[in-house]
């Protein structure tokens, strides 16, 4: 495993008075991807929104070797961690382009966010047909490309991608994964993913948690997951 | 408490012409404050235009006595049925209005009420600018009483009628359907409570309580004009409520002296600073004593109940925190938490 | 025909100021979700600023301008003490801070500079333009200061880096904050504008309603039923409703007997009761969803 690129150590995370994560140690390597993998209700998108500190948390959150407690959630976003929040939170009434130009909100460098914008229609051609369209307008599909494209604006070290596939075709979760797969191939973007399709998300992981009720109950590198007999029969179905 | 009523009841005996006057006001102001109360510590809906009621109520009395020659006494039900019915209209549209929103109206209504009283079709009965002035009712019965005191006991007896109403009403069916609402609107309509109809009764009573408040000011000030209806009585109401205590019955009382002697002393540091004292106060109250007066009052009994026994400490304890979360303010207190 | 021409126009002059007032609260109420109740008193307090600059003897443009400037500031400053702190907490509390503000700023004016009502000079001239009084060049003069403020702060929303971060803030600030936008920073701003904006209106009202502590009560009010019939979270919504407002004020004076010249803001009262029953969204609003 490489250099940590981010690590937490004794992640606990509260909504007031309630604790909803106990102690989690998570590693995302430089350029790797883990995935924190779980029943509904155990705290993985918490976990996420502790990294982007959206929830009360103790213990430590470290990205490159500095501590993130008690950061702002806009000044964590602006080291490049780029946060897609599982329900998109696109906005809607901006149109396609606006919520790119919202995404590279931290950067000041007019040129080359021009050229990133094209860039990512790269990615997203469907996203360049509709540019000057209401984001409201899209189709479920589009509207998580355009999540992903606008975190992409921020030119992010590390993405928190929380249930990418959620409520999408089968054909439209392959492409988004391969997009993706090439994302932190070609662009050496790491990430942390949360996904119900437990399969897909260790196919593209180096690196996998099990969490239950706010615990970890297993930790090792994707593949040993997808070995185990355990989470073979809870979270792959076969 | 049988202390209170005996010295409430001997005052007159004891003090002098205005100052008693000024007892009567502020009881009256009680009673105006109470109706606010009924309506947003109860229920839940905001009002900034309860000056607006007052003003009808002080009205009908006025116009009922001049016109009419209506007994004083009989002016008071008048007043309360005249504003039971225009609350309740107001409050059939007012339904639709989510909290923010009623606010806005009801603000709009307490602008708008002195330009609506000066107008000219309504002049043949409101006298316009000038406004009417009424005679003192005497006492009945010849009874040994100036007119000062013996209104200073029909006020009494009258707010003590009143609060007794709203303690019951607030213990009755009713009063759990209104509070119901207050503190789930959902929930309540889920078990079966028709929540337009609950809403609209509570703004018609909230309208009547202010409505006798303001029968009763006319006859004590023996006066009305436009003018001493304006977006100022609707603040003072308002801080009145806030200083009390939402949601306090005996608050409302409190509040009542609070905004008929702080601006006198106020003013007398200078003229039109009272607006000012109220702000600050107003202020104040959110940040260190959200839930009012009657709250800052069960703090310092319980404590005290807390420094004399360990048992008596607990049961006070869990019922002023009960009381506290019932007060929708209350929450106020955890949004100062995080900003800290 | 005439009459009825010049009338609309006129009610368009009183109209714009209304709109500026309605863009103010619409601005808060994005900011926020709360309605600024103190919107009229701190345009009245600004503009008594603006005439102490010119009783010191500051030039009218340069009184203009520090008044709107010193507004922005206190606009600001407003936000950061006084509601930030209590940005959670429940409606009520934002009602008591919004009525205590209300009533420090009008009583803090009639400290300062006493009730007697005072006139305030017009840089526009008040030559009547058609020859029968009904619309002054001052009129005009403040019509156009209103929509060229207008087209600035649509071009501003529209076409600008903080322009946008500001419509993302207040759209879903959740989100925006995940964007890297300073939400915070973006709300104090909104106050900020929404204050040197009500400045502007005051300062251009002044010379037709004259100053004093009293003066923008009532013209909240209209500013109110501009931003409801527009719909609170549109601001050209609450531009037009503002506009809309000034012209049936003016015809409804007009051609209705007493009902239209007596009881304005009864008129004012019944469009925002009518339009919050029957259409809550205003005409150009989102729709107000309730969160359960």
């Amino acid at each position: 495993m490489p250099a940590a690129l981010l690590e937490t150590v004794g992640l606990c995370a509260f909504y007031g008075a309630t604790q909803v994560l106990f102690g989690l140690d998570l590693k995302v390597g430089e350029g790797g991807v883990t995935t924190l993998l779980g029943a509904n209700g155990a705290g993985k998108t918490t976990a996420l929104r502790a990294v982007s500190g959206m929830v009360q948390t103790t213990g430590d959150i470290r990205f490159c070797g500095q501590s993130l407690a008690g950061w702002a959630t806009e000044d964590i976003v602006r080291l490049g961690i780029a946060h897609v929040p599982q329900g998109r939170g696109t906005f809607v009434s901006q149109t396609v382009e606006e919520n790119l130009k919202i995404g590279a909100m931290s950067r000041r460098d007019r040129a080359a966010i021009s050229s990133d914008i094209e860039r990512v229609y790269g990615y997203f051609p469907r996203l360049k047909e509709r540019r000057k369209q209401q984001a409201g307008t899209l189709s479920g599909g589009e509207q998580q490309m355009l999540a992903l494209a606008r975190a992409l604006m921020l030119r992010p070290k590390l993405m928190l991608l929380d249930e990418p596939s959620f409520g999408l075709a089968p054909l439209v979760v392959r492409d988004l994964f391969e997009i993706l797969r090439t994302l932190n191939r070609a662009e050496n973007v790491s990430m942390l993913l949360v996904e119900q399709n437990a399969s897909l998300a260790l196919d593209l992981a180096d690196r996998a948690y099990l969490i239950e009720t706010g615990r970890l109950v297993m930790t090792g590198a994707a593949q040993d997951l997808r070995n185990d007999e355990n989470v073979r029969r809870a979270y792959l179905g076969y | 408490m049988i202390a209170g009523v005996a010295l409430a009841l001997l005052l007159p005996l004891a003090i002098k012409g205005f100052f008693l006057f000024q007892l009567t006001l502020a009881l009256i102001y009680a009673v105006a404050i109470l109706g606010l109360n009924l309506l947003t510590g109860f229920n839940g809906q905001f009002s900034l235009g309860h000056s607006a009621f007052y003003a009808i109520g002080a009205y009908t009395a006025a116009i009922l006595m001049d016109q009419a020659d209506v007994a004083y006494y009989w002016t008071l039900p008048a007043a309360g049925a005249a504003c039971f019915i225009v609350g309740f209209l107001f409050g059939l549209p007012a339904l639709r209005l989510e909290g923010l929103y009623l606010a806005l109206a009801t603000f709009a209504l307490a602008i708008a009420t002195p330009q609506l009283l000066k107008s000219t079709p309504l002049e043949p009965w409101t006298g316009g600018v000038q406004g009417i002035v009424i005679l003192k009712p005497e006492a009945p019965l010849g009874l040994p009483l100036n007119s000062d005191q013996w209104l200073y006991y029909f006020t009494m007896l009258t707010a003590a009628l009143m609060y007794a109403g709203a303690v019951n009403l607030m213990k009755s069916r009713t009063g759990r359907a209104i509070m119901a609402i207050r503190d789930n609107p959902i929930a309540a309509s889920a078990m079966g409570v028709n929540v337009a109809l609950y809403k609209s009764l509570t703004f018609g009573v909230s309208a009547l309580y202010t409505g006798v408040a303001g029968a009763l000011g006319a006859l004590t000030v023996q006066f009305v004009a436009p003018d001493s209806f304006t977006f100022n009585l609707a603040i003072a109401l308002f801080v009145g409520l806030v200083i009390g205590g939402v949601g306090s019955i005996p608050g409302t009382l409190l509040g009542g002296l609070f905004i008929l002697f702080v601006p006198n002393i106020a003013e007398e540091l200078s003229k039109g600073l009272a607006q000012a004292v109220y702000g600050f106060i107003l202020i104040a109250v959110i940040y260190l004593m959200p839930s009012g007066a009657a709250g800052l009052i069960r703090l310092i009994v319980g404590r005290t109940a807390r420094s004399r026994s360990q048992p008596v400490h607990f049961e006070t304890a869990s019922r002023s925190a009960r009381l506290t979360r019932e007060t929708p303010m209350s929450s106020s207190t955890s949004g100062d938490e995080n900003a800290k | 025909m005439d009459l009825f021409l010049h009338q609309a126009l006129a009610g368009l002059a009183t109209g714009s100021i209304y709109a500026c007032l309605a863009l103010a609260i619409v601005m808060i109420y994005a900011a926020i979700n709360h309605l600024n109740f103190a919107q009229g008193e701190m345009a009245m307090f600004s503009t008594f600023i603006a005439w102490q600059l010119m009783q010191w003897g500051a030039p009218y443009l340069l009184a203009f301008v520090g008044a709107a400037a010193f507004s922005f500031v206190a606009g600001i400053a407003v936000e950061r003490v006084l509601f930030r702190p209590i940005h959670k907490a429940p409606v009520l509390s934002h009602i008591v801070l919004f009525i205590a503000l209300f009533a420090i700023l009008n009583s803090l004016a009639g400290f300062i500079w006493d009730y007697n009502v005072k006139s305030f000079p017009t840089p526009f001239g008040s030559r009547s333009l058609f020859g029968n009084g009904l619309v002054s060049s001052h009129d005009a003069g403040m019509m156009g200061v209103a929509f060229t403020m207008l087209v600035l702060l649509y071009v501003f929303f529209r076409h600008t880096r903080i322009g946008l971060a500001m419509r993302a803030a207040a759209a879903n600030p959740e989100s925006a904050r995940l964007a890297g936008v300073r939400v915070g920073r973006m709300i104090s701003l909104g106050w900020g504008m929404a204050a040197a904006i009500g400045a502007v209106a005051g300062i251009m009202i002044a010379p037709v309603v004259f100053l004093d502590p009293n003066m923008m009560t009532s013209i909240l009010v209209y500013g109110f039923a501009g931003a409801v019939v527009g719909g609170l979270t549109s601001p050209g919504g609450a531009v037009f409703g503002g506009l809309a407002v000034g012209i049936i004020e003016n015809l409804a004076g007009t051609y209705i007997p007493y009902v239209g010249r007596e009881l304005r803001l009864t008129i004012a009262l019944f469009i925002i009761v009518a339009v919050l029953t029957a259409k809550p969204s205003g005409l150009f609003g989102r729709a107000i969803v309730t969160r359960v």
